[in-house]
């Protein structure tokens, strides 16, 4: 019987063979948090342990709100500044031009590498599947304990296998494909499982695509969602790996499934998530002509240079119809669309452009909704209330979506703007 | 353990994500105590919940209970509420282990998703639980639901009370 990517990638970790439903306990590679590393420090102090077990093995990026919004994210930020100092934590990106989400840097700074076990204090922290990691996101108190120990306890998953063949039609993209999925298997329809993506339709796609998918794995119950590490992952990270731990790994060919699916990417549709469910989905028939008050291109999930060239391609030369604030994932992908001109292009459709963060995804600043407002976003969420008034709404959607709603003020169908 | 918990339930649906049980805009907070104030806020019909809640009532959920963040809030502001345990189908991955590692029971519940939608547990209902088999007792409707026992190594950290307490007893019991 062969083994699932989970199997494998636990097993590496642990130094011996295990099946799905053992319980392992694993050393991590990295170990991820973001402006919650306050709260965690805090939390670690009352351990009684005085330093972090491997202090170049942790990593803080400040993103969630960034430069400080109010002065109670002031005083967090501050306490992962004297933190990092105090455990001589290697890496960390503070509110400068190095910085960005947090899952995005993670990505562009080689800390994501293939057979990795990454765990992060936040949810999203299943993106670097997209490079072949073993990566999943815990809670504050499970992260102050790796900290202290270095150790961290995982029950095998069980694996889910999704076989994507064919190809995109033009105004389609990895987004719409992941709301249709997640529409299909619903918000737990992968509780507790390890997800693999495998297929041609899979290896065709960018690496930035890719994440996309892995991104929104929790958001259908995922531990982890992975990509098979190929030549793309393999090239990409060969400039700028952050260790030499890694070793691709993936499924046997007779590995065992809790559950499968087929997916052709040619019978794929614009779609949207509609309010206040990530498995609500609806196709672009349905909710076409929506008015919005807002649009959202940015975050972890579509905020990439990829994301800004396709919504750039689609607003050149004309103008918006509602506020739309631009945010690219980090300053890496800001300079990038800056030489490209694409600043230039949404600056001259009427965008907002901000400074790299988590800006207004999870409702903390740059782009809060008032009540009975619609927004069309890019991000992974859609919960009631997460942007802003509880009686607010988003609609989820590709950066293309995006970017053809914007133009109208009403949800549009990027086909016919292309 | 063979105490039997009684109190009201507070009855909600599937999919009950992590900002309707403790919206994002309070996430600056983070004293425990002060959290049950924002619990369930955003949760049309529950409003109220945070003022008359009472120590010993339950929350009673579908599927997928706790989705979407990792915030540990969302466990803190039900648990120093003093609701003793949460009674769902499911619940998240995340959720579930934030509830472990603090030492918070969370028993899941076969069938519970659909008598909710069926009106077989209600909201304000008096409800008898023994945490040890698992076994629920609605007083107010008659019917009678069966939760399932944790793994080892979980109770182990629950017993413990949890992973902080259990991790400092390891590290004790290894010098």
């Amino acid at each position: 019987m062969g083994k699932t990517f989970a199997e494998k990638a636990l097993g590496r970790a642990a130094g011996y063979d295990v099946v799905a439903n053992q319980v392992v306990t694993v050393e991590p590679d990295w170990c991820m948090s973001h402006d919650n590393g306050a709260p965690i420090a805090r939390t670690f102090k009352k351990i009684g342990v005085k330093n972090v077990w491997k202090p170049e093995r942790i990593v803080f990026i400040l993103d969630h709100a960034v430069p400080a919004p109010s002065s109670d994210h002031a005083v967090n930020h501050k306490e992962v500044r004297e933190f990092v100092a105090e455990q001589g934590v290697k890496h960390f990106y503070d509110v400068t031009s190095d910085g960005g989400v947090c899952h995005q840097k993670m990505c562009e700074e080689g800390f994501a590498l293939p057979g990795l076990i990454m765990v992060g204090s936040d949810s999203h922290t299943c993106t670097y599947g997209a490079y072949g990691a073993f990566s999943t996101g815990i809670g504050r108190s499970e992260m102050a304990a790796a900290w202290a120990t270095g150790k961290i306890w995982f029950k095998v998953p069980e694996s889910m296998k999704v076989v994507v063949t064919g190809k995109f039609k033009p105004g389609v993209s990895a987004k719409d494909f992941i709301l249709k999925f997640i529409g299909d298997v619903r918000a737990d329809g992968a509780d507790y499982m390890s997800v693999e993506f495998h297929g041609e339709g899979i290896e065709n796609m960018s690496i930035a695509e890719r994440m996309t998918l892995c991104n929104m794995g929790i958001e259908f119950g995922a531990k982890n969602a992975v990509c098979r590490p190929d030549q793309k992952v393999l090239d990409a990270i060969k400039k700028n790996a952050k260790c030499d731990r890694w070793e691709p790994l993936w499924a046997d060919e007779d590995a065992v499934y809790a559950a499968e699916y087929h997916y052709d990417l040619g019978d794929i549709e614009p779609g949207v998530a509609k309010p206040h469910k990530v498995d609500n989905y609806g196709p672009i028939s349905e909710v076409k002509g929506t008015k919005i008050h807002e649009a959202f291109l940015g975050s972890c999930t579509n905020g990439r240079i990829e994301d800004l060239r396709a919504a750039a391609a689609i607003m050149k030369g004309k103008k918006v119809a509602v506020r739309t604030i631009v945010i690219p994932a980090s300053w890496i992908v800001y300079r990038q669309a800056m030489k490209e001109g694409l600043l230039d292009v949404f600056l001259d459709s009427g965008c907002v452009i901000c400074n790299p963060g988590c800006g207004p995804c999870m409702g903390n600043h740059e782009g809060i909704l008032a009540p009975t407002e619609a927004a069309i976003s890019t991000a992974n969420r859609n919960f009631k209330g997460r942007m802003g008034d509880k009686e607010s709404f988003i609609y989820l959607a590709s950066p293309m979506m995006v970017a053809a709603s914007a133009l109208k003020g009403e949800i549009s169908d990027p086909r016919e703007a292309l | 353990m063979s105490e039997i918990l009684k109190g009201r339930a507070w009855v909600f649906g599937d999919d009950v994500d992590t900002d309707l049980i403790y919206h994002n805009k309070y996430l600056a907070e983070t004293d425990p105590k002060n959290m049950p104030q924002y619990a369930f806020e955003y949760y049309p019909g529950k409003e109220h919940f945070a003022k008359e809640v009472k120590p010993g009532d339950f929350v009673v959920a579908g599927k997928n209970f706790g989705c979407g963040s990792s915030r540990e809030h969302a466990v803190y502001c039900i648990e120093y509420a003093g609701v003793p345990v949460v009674l769902a189908e499911t619940c998240s991955r995340i959720y579930y282990r934030n509830a472990i590692n603090n030492g918070y029971p969370v028993l899941f519940v076969k069938g519970i998703s659909e008598a909710i939608k069926e009106g077989k547990i209600k909201d304000g209902d008096q409800l008898e639980v023994e945490l040890s088999t698992g076994t629920i007792k609605d007083v107010t409707s008659g019917n009678e639901f069966h939760g399932d026992a944790v793994s080892d190594l979980e109770n182990d950290i629950m017993q413990a009370g949890g992973l902080m307490e259990y991790l400092k007893a390891q590290a004790a019991a290894k010098k």
